[in-house]
């Protein structure tokens, strides 16, 4: 066992974990953060995207090792009692959803394609998804939602701390 | 699925990591961006007793220029190198390669050093490394050591780094001016290349005065097209499909479900010529 300190959406935790578990695991089985899902075994899907220190990861393919010390934003941390993040409201608002499955990596890539282009183009757009699938194939309805949310004031922002300010 | 048991340290030094890795012996793995480890850790392919993370360890990351060079730390990820304004302005060629890796996510996270090491045939790094007369600078118990691209990839996942070393840093000469391209093919999205070109061009005027061309996926190691090269030097930067034909000479391309050896054979000297087109214009 090694012993982890991470902050997880604004809240510190320290944990005793093996070496082999996968940041996704921790947060699921650890500590109940059970919105970010697993869709497949290759690191293909980006179901399982979360931010590690402000930049976009899949955390199935992260040790929770490796983040020790450092900071982790889940589809979790969010909303606000505000209420939902711009770009949630925006996958709402434009029926960017089927299923649902691929939607808290949708969303979490989504914020970070505005971090990376905050005036995207559709392509930029479709390129930031690229490692996104969503097996309903609702891709098209993503895209408008996040072309639209790049026009809503702080659907950028990267943690739930930053909506709020 | 997840892997087997290991033990996990995360030295802070590039001395307190070779010493781990000599501990460990055959049992050791080092772990650097973990986008190639992880998924054969999780599948299983292979079981280390222990894994030595880079991640922790000072003076791995970071782009710099020295002199004529660029040097990249072997741990300097995939998003730093590609957006890097070094590495655009003295080796476009390596900043453009790396954008068409992966996806965003796996960009994040995936290192230069590991994808270099890794050495899959279809990673797209080790053809603008080798086009770009890299050197890659290794480290083990007897100190550091320089080795030539070219002498750097050896077979499918083979290279150079021997047991009990570590890719400390990539040193590019500066290539300042030269258009460049990388001309990946793939038929759906974030796909590792069926075939690869990454053509780099000095050209003056509308002549083409010297093109370094690599190849992605057309052998078990990335390839020079030398006959390429030597054809375009002189050439108008306008007409390059003739000087482009020879591009699959001396090539082993795998058959697999993508294609054929000989369809990968029709795609390189297709792909060379829109790469050194692409190229030449900017
Ligand atoms: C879904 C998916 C799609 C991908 N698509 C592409 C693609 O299109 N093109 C492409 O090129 N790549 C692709 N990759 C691979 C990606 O580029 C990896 O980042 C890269 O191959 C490995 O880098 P890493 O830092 O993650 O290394 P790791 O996975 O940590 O290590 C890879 C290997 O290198 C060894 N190693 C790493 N660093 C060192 C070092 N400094 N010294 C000695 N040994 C070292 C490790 O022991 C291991 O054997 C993809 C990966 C995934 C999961
Ligand atoms: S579960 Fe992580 S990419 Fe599919
Ligand atoms: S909505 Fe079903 S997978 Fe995307």
């Amino acid at each position: 066992m090694t012993r982890i300190t991470v902050t997880v959406d604004g809240a510190k935790y320290s944990d005793d974990v093996e070496p082999r578990t996968l940041l996704v695991h921790y947060l699921r089985e650890t500590l109940g953060k059970v919105g970010t899902v697993v869709g497949c075994d290759t690191s293909n899907c980006g179901a399982c995207t979360v931010h590690l220190d402000g930049r976009s990861v899949k955390s199935c393919n992260v040790l929770a090792v490796q983040v020790d010390g450092h900071e982790v934003t889940t589809i979790e941390g969010l909303a606000t009692e505000a209420g939902l993040h711009p770009m949630q409201e925006s996958f709402h608002e434009h029926h960017a959803l089927q299923c649902g499955y691929c939607t808290p990596g949708m969303i979490m890539q989504a914020i970070d394609v505005l971090n990376t282009h905050p005036d995207p183009t559709e392509e930029q757009i479709r390129l930031g998804l690229e490692g996104n699938l969503c097996r309903c194939t609702g891709y098209h309805n993503i895209v408008k939602a996040v072309a639209a949310a790049a026009k809503a004031p702080g659907a950028a922002a990267v943690s739930s701390s930053k909506v709020g300010d | 699925m997840i892997p087997s048991s290991f033990e996990y340290v995360a030295p802070t030094s590039v001395e307190d990591a070779l010493a781990a890795l000599a501990e460990a012996g055959d049992e050791g793995k080092v772990l650097a961006g973990g986008q190639s480890l992880l998924p054969v850790l999780r599948m299983r392919l292979n079981a280390p007793e222990k894994v030595i993370d880079l991640g922790r360890v000072e003076g791995l990351r970071g782009i710099r220029e020295d002199g004529d060079t660029i040097v990249i730390g072997a741990m300097t990820t995939h998003d730093e190198v590609a957006n890097s304004e070094l590495v655009k302005e003295h080796a476009a060629l390596l900043a453009k390669a790396t954008a068409e890796v992966a996806d965003p996510q796996i960009r994040h996270r995936g290192t230069l050093g590991g994808a270099i090491v890794h050495a899959d045939p279809a990673g797209d790094l080790g053809a603008p490394v080798l086009a770009l007369d890299a050197e890659m600078v290794i480290a083990g118990p007897g100190g550091e050591r320089t080795v030539a691209a070219k002498d750097f990839f050896t077979d499918l996942f083979e290279t150079a780094v021997g047991d009990g070393e570590l890719l400390t840093a990539i040193r590019i000469p500066k290539h300042t001016g030269w258009g460049a391209h990388y001309e990946k093919f793939v038929r759906v999205a974030h796909q590792w290349s069926i075939v690869g070109v990454a053509a780099t061009v000095k050209a003056d005027g509308g002549t083409i005065s010297e093109a370094k061309i690599g190849l992605t996926n057309m052998g078990s190691t990335p390839l020079r097209a030398a006959s390429v090269e030597a054809a375009l030097a002189g050439k108008s930067a306008s007409d390059v499909a003739d000087a482009c034909s020879s591009a699959a000479d001396g090539t082993n391309p795998p058959s697999d479900l993508n294609g054929d050896a000989d369809y990968r054979r029709h795609l390189a000297t297709v792909l060379t010529s829109r790469a050194v087109a692409a190229a030449a214009a900017g």
